[in-house]
């Protein structure tokens, strides 16, 4: 399958990374090399063949409604970038 | 006596011998650090002063007369993306580069529990995406057989430093041959599990449905105890298999007549350097010559493991990688409009461009439109590969193969071109795909005196068997002494 | 063409977040309320190598409103993962539902002025919450609070059934007292725990397919549901009448403004990314898990209702109103319980005292009279130590302290006067008073009487027994004959 320089452009903006016009290029032209290579897995009849999601085979693992002490506020937030109020801080949001 | 060239296992009977202590020996290992790691640049973090309270503490219970568990004092290294409580783990990247997480992962509890000393965590490459430690946003880490070429990856950082004496042993993750290919390229064993029998939990994740934690050690005993430490249930992971506790060093030794050894021609035919071959032939009438009776068959769906490999491990990345946004932890980058701005300059300068490509590829072949294609057809090929394998161990209880068609290369030399560097791992991502476990082992060497590195298959949960064939070819062979000349 | 001309189309997504102890995925309480951020760990936070371990009883109760709604219950589920980027979800995902959710199919009966109706549903599937963002804490900046993210929710999706704001209401309404009844959420509006996005299109009458919709995200009161829905049916009846295509988009409902505001489209909004979440594994419903779950559920609603009726000779309007709430149905049981009359008390409950909760704007299940207090009150009416206009007054001062109804009867002097001679002076006075009111009696208006009641209970500051003045002034004014 081609890829195009404007598919690249959207789906950097979908993963929320910058691109300029040249690593668009070549971010293009890598891409398509292992896409095209990917698309070896057109050659199989995959028809009625269940996806498999994990590799060995486990249900159901559920856990019990009891509630475990929550983090001290300042460990959970010691990594924070940036912090105020006991919360963590972004560019003020409009919605 | 060099301690630090001791195996795990040489160290435990010489400390339940009293003819060393704890303290000496990891003195020894870090002192063959501070001299030899200038060169390998296997280490990001050191933690040497916790190496050795961990070390004098031991030490302190032989004094007291008290019996030590198996690798209680022997000192190891981790690598940087398992994350250990108060010490930075930052997974080579600059987006995690001063990332202290709160929590120790299941298998860092464990290490601590038994008093393991702790020397450090090792490079890799970043998030584990790569097979030659060169993403690395920190340095790059040398083979020690070739301080020119590259150590192998992801976990180059550990392969390294076991291959060098740098640590006893050192815990890695494998999500597509990450601990198999560098072992192969440092000439040590590299083990990964049977998916879900080590507790992923603190694992920083690449990809998910493939990731596995395991040991990088030097020789198949001390990985077969690696394994009885790491190795077990963990209910803070919903994909860890609760099966009953098993000794792994309990068939080491046991004869291996009558052993039914399938060898899928496919991975000694084309790509494959004639070195490697001729050494996996070599390791072949090793195993005939213990009585193990090999054949030849055929896979042909193998090809397609790698196309689903990248697929899936980029599909599950570009998400994992997804909370790497500079709000809660890690970088930020500095002068942004608004979050959007902020949310893009912080991934573009916190990522590098390897990471930045599997994140792109990945949200490329999940988004919509593309998914049924890709996605989805990758995980319909898992099936048909876990289905070939599940007809090969109907005939044979291991699958030899080699671990790398290529031994180590230059640094530099396949950077340029992705495409060649994810054909290094083309003998390794159906296992994972596959989720079973496969041990590489040393089994000589190539024209530039570089490690060759065999893989040994097994079906799920049979690591028993292929450490005892693993077992039965190094004390055959002797390759597992042979050390770098560093 | 006119609005009638058009037919309205709704489909709801419901919200509710499940009543369980701790969050869907780690061990921290889902308490309401706690300061910012104290109510979190690695996991709910989405910190590096930490996983989601599922809990049980998230499963359980979207199984049990699965039932109760007459879902088909998935026999293999899974969960997804939703990609997108946003403060208030820290992994940048949320784990959800995609393909294969608990419960599909189903219906929800309602009853509007124009009848009996069946709302389908297309599934109910688990998910987790988001967190929450504060926007005017600090100039500049938007403060993130992570305390509600990670706790369980199902999602209620409603076929496009409902054609009026009315049927929209009464949709939630009765879904609302369903999951209260079966104790799943506790559906307290005010603390979010149920809100929904609501879709609407409109189409001329007759037409077969839909038109363009457009979406409204997180409406939080049934009220605002309604006005929202009518508002939004009206524009876009405008735009089509006035030859304007109706837009896809996504709007805010701001019930103050009483206006919808287009949220910032998105150009990537829905490309979300859905695939198997690998961190969880597969959900396998037995016929065993079914059945055990089937035996929890309680009498539900409508069925509540109808028994009412019979049982205790309430109307089914009045049933209707009391079962729909699981608090206030188990409060007049008890009350019954206690021997008072259910159709006083469903007066009481369904008059003043619904009155008072609307005014103070709190739930039923926060009202502070108890069935022990409304029964002994109701005893006091009946008695004839205080009458009904008296009550009035006492049963505001109940709400409002608390206090026993004896009490408050005497300290604000509000028994009942039935000393004759008292009365007659009463009488007497009114009688002298109103002079208009007598002639017109006597000239044959006999409804004038009642004004002349009302007066004797003013002057007696309520405290008289209005059936007696009734007598007393029939009596005298009889004489003047």
């Amino acid at each position: 399958m081609k890829i195009t320089t404007e598919e690249v452009k959207y789906v950097a903006n979908l993963a929320r990374l910058n691109v300029t016009d040249e690593e668009a290029e070549t971010l293009r032209a890598q891409m398509a090399d292992i896409i095209t290579f990917a698309d070896a897995l057109s050659e199989i009849d995959t028809a009625g063949i269940e996806p498999t999601n994990h590799a060995i085979k486990v249900e159901n693992v559920l856990r019990s409604d009891t509630v475990k002490k929550s983090y001290d506020r300042d460990e959970l937030l010691k990594n924070a970038p940036a912090k105020q109020a006991g919360c963590y801080t972004v560019p003020r949001i409009v919605e | 006596m060099d301690l630090c060239k001791l195996t795990a296992h040489e160290s435990m009977d010489l400390l339940a011998k009293k003819e060393v202590t704890s303290q000496e020996l990891t003195r020894a290992v870090i002192e063959r650090i501070e001299s030899v790691d200038k060169q390998v640049e296997s280490y990001i973090t050191n933690t040497f002063d916790y190496a050795m309270e961990t070390a004098k503490a031991v030490d302190a219970k032989i004094a007291a007369g008290e019996k030590l568990a198996p690798l209680e004092g022997v000192p190891m290294a981790i690598k940087d993306n398992i994350c250990t409580k108060d010490i930075t783990t930052t997974c080579a990247s600059k987006m995690l580069e001063n990332f202290v997480p709160p929590y120790d992962a299941f298998v860092a509890k464990k290490v601590k529990a038994v008093g393991a000393p702790i020397l450090g965590k090792l490079n890799m490459d970043e998030f584990a995406m790569g097979s030659s430690t060169e993403t690395s946003y920190f340095k790059k880490t040398k083979n020690p057989y070739d301080l020119t070429r590259v150590p192998g990856g992801s976990s180059g950082g550990s392969a390294a430093a076991v291959s060098a004496d740098l640590a006893m042993y050192a815990l890695g993750s494998d999500t597509g041959g990450s601990i198999r290919q560098p072992a192969s390229f440092c000439g040590v064993v590299g083990l990964k599990p049977t998916y879900g029998l080590v507790s992923r939990f603190g694992l920083v994740a690449f990809a998910s449905s493939l990731d596995q934690i395991g040991p990088l050690a030097k020789d198949v005993t001390d990985a077969a105890l690696v394994m009885n430490l790491i190795a077990g249930h963990d209910e803070m992971d919903s994909t860890s298999l609760n099966v009953p506790e098993t000794d792994y060093t309990s068939e080491l030794g046991q004869d291996i007549k009558g052993l039914r050894i399938g060898v899928p021609e496919e991975y000694l035919g084309e790509g494959i350097d004639e070195d490697v071959k001729t050494r996996i032939q070599d390791a072949i009438k090793v195993y005939e010559g213990l009585g193990a009776r090999v054949s030849y068959f055929s896979m042909r769906m193998s090809k397609y493991a790698l196309p689903a490999y990248y697929i899936i491990s980029s599909a599950e990345a570009s998400s994992n990688l997804a909370r790497y946004d500079g709000v809660k932890y890690g970088f930020r980058a500095e002068g942004f409009e608004d979050l959007l701005d902020m949310y893009k300059k912080t991934r573009s300068e916190g990522f590098g461009s390897e990471v930045k490509r599997r994140i792109m590829l990945g949200t490329y072949a999940l988004s919509s439109g593309y998914y049924d294609a890709y996605y989805k057809k990758a995980q319909q090929v898992r099936t048909i590969i876990k289905n070939d394998f599940d007809a090969a161990f109907a005939n044979y209880d291991v699958v030899l193969t080699p671990t790398s068609p290529i031994t180590s290369f230059k640094i530099g030399e396949k950077t340029t071109d992705p495409m060649q560097m994810y054909l290094a791992d083309i003998c390794t991502v159906s296992i994972n795909i596959a989720g079973l476990p496969a041990v590489s082992i040393p089994c000589g060497f190539d024209k530039n005196n570089l490690p060759v590195g065999l893989q040994l298959i097994g079906d799920s949960f049979a690591e028993k068997t292929i450490l005892k064939a693993a077992y039965a070819y190094e004390k055959a062979t002797g390759f597992s002494g042979v050390r770098p000349s560093l | 063409m006119d609005y009638k001309d058009y037919e309205v189309i709704i489909g709801l997504e419901v919200h509710a977040e499940l009543s369980t102890k701790t969050k869907a995925f780690c061990g921290c309480t889902t308490e309401f309320g706690g300061d910012v951020n104290t109510h979190c760990c690695p996991i709910c936070t989405g910190m590096p190598g930490t996983l989601p371990v599922l809990n049980r009883k998230v499963v359980e109760y979207a199984i049990k409103a699965g039932l109760a709604t007459n879902c088909e219950i998935t026999r293999y589920g899974k969960q997804d993962r939703k990609n997108y980027f946003y403060p208030d979800l820290p992994k940048a995902y949320q784990i959800s539902q995609f393909d294969l959710p608990l419960c599909v199919g189903g219906h929800v009966d309602i009853e509007t002025e124009n009848g009996k109706k069946s709302i389908g549903l297309t599934r109910i599937h688990i998910e987790e919450d988001a967190g929450k963002l504060l926007h005017d804490v600090i100039p500049g900046k938007s403060l993130v609070d992570f305390n509600r993210c990670g706790v369980p929710l199902i999602e209620i999706v409603s076929e496009p059934d409902m054609r009026s704001a009315e049927e929209a209401k009464a949709f939630l309404e009765e879904l609302k007292s369903i999951l209260e009844c079966l104790e799943v959420s506790d559906c307290k509006m005010q603390e979010g725990s149920l809100r929904c996005d609501i879709n609407v299109s409109v189409r001329p009458f007759g037409q077969k397919e839909y038109n363009t919709r457009t979406e409204m995200k997180n409406v939080s009161s049934f009220s605002a549901a309604y006005r929202a829905i009518q508002y939004e049916a009206k524009r876009q009846i405008e735009e089509m009448e006035e030859g304007r295509a109706v837009k896809q988009q996504t709007l805010r409902w701001s019930d103050e403004d009483g206006e919808n505001y287009a949220l910032r489209s998105k150009e990537d909004a829905h490309d979300y990314r859905y695939f198997p979440e690998p961190d969880l594994v597969p959900i396998v419903v037995t016929d065993d898990m079914i059945e055990s779950i089937r035996a929890l559920i309680p009498e539900l609603p409508s069925a509540k209702r109808a028994r009412f009726v019979s049982e205790y000779g309430i109307t089914d309007y009045e049933a209707g109103l009391i079962s729909a709430s699981k608090s206030m149905s188990a409060y007049f049981e008890a009350c019954a319980k206690l021997g008072a009359k259910p159709k006083t008390v469903a007066n009481w409950l369904l008059g003043d005292i619904a009155r008072l909760i609307n005014e103070k704007n709190i739930e039923f299940a926060d009202m502070k009279i108890t069935p022990e207090a409304l029964v002994a009150f109701i005893a006091l009416i009946e008695k004839g130590t205080i009458s009904n206009t008296a009550g009035k007054k006492v049963i505001e001062i109940m709400f409002e302290t608390q206090k026993a109804p004896d009490v408050i009867v005497k300290e604000e002097g509000l028994e009942q006067v039935n000393d004759e001679g008292a009365l007659r002076k009463i009488v007497e006075e009114v009688l002298a008073n109103n002079q208009k009111s007598v002639d017109d009696y006597r000239g044959g208006k006999k409804n004038a009487i009642g004004y002349l009641v009302g007066q004797t209970m003013r002057l007696s500051k309520g405290k008289a027994n209005p059936q007696t003045m009734n007598a007393l002034l029939k009596e005298y004014l009889d004489a003047m004959e």
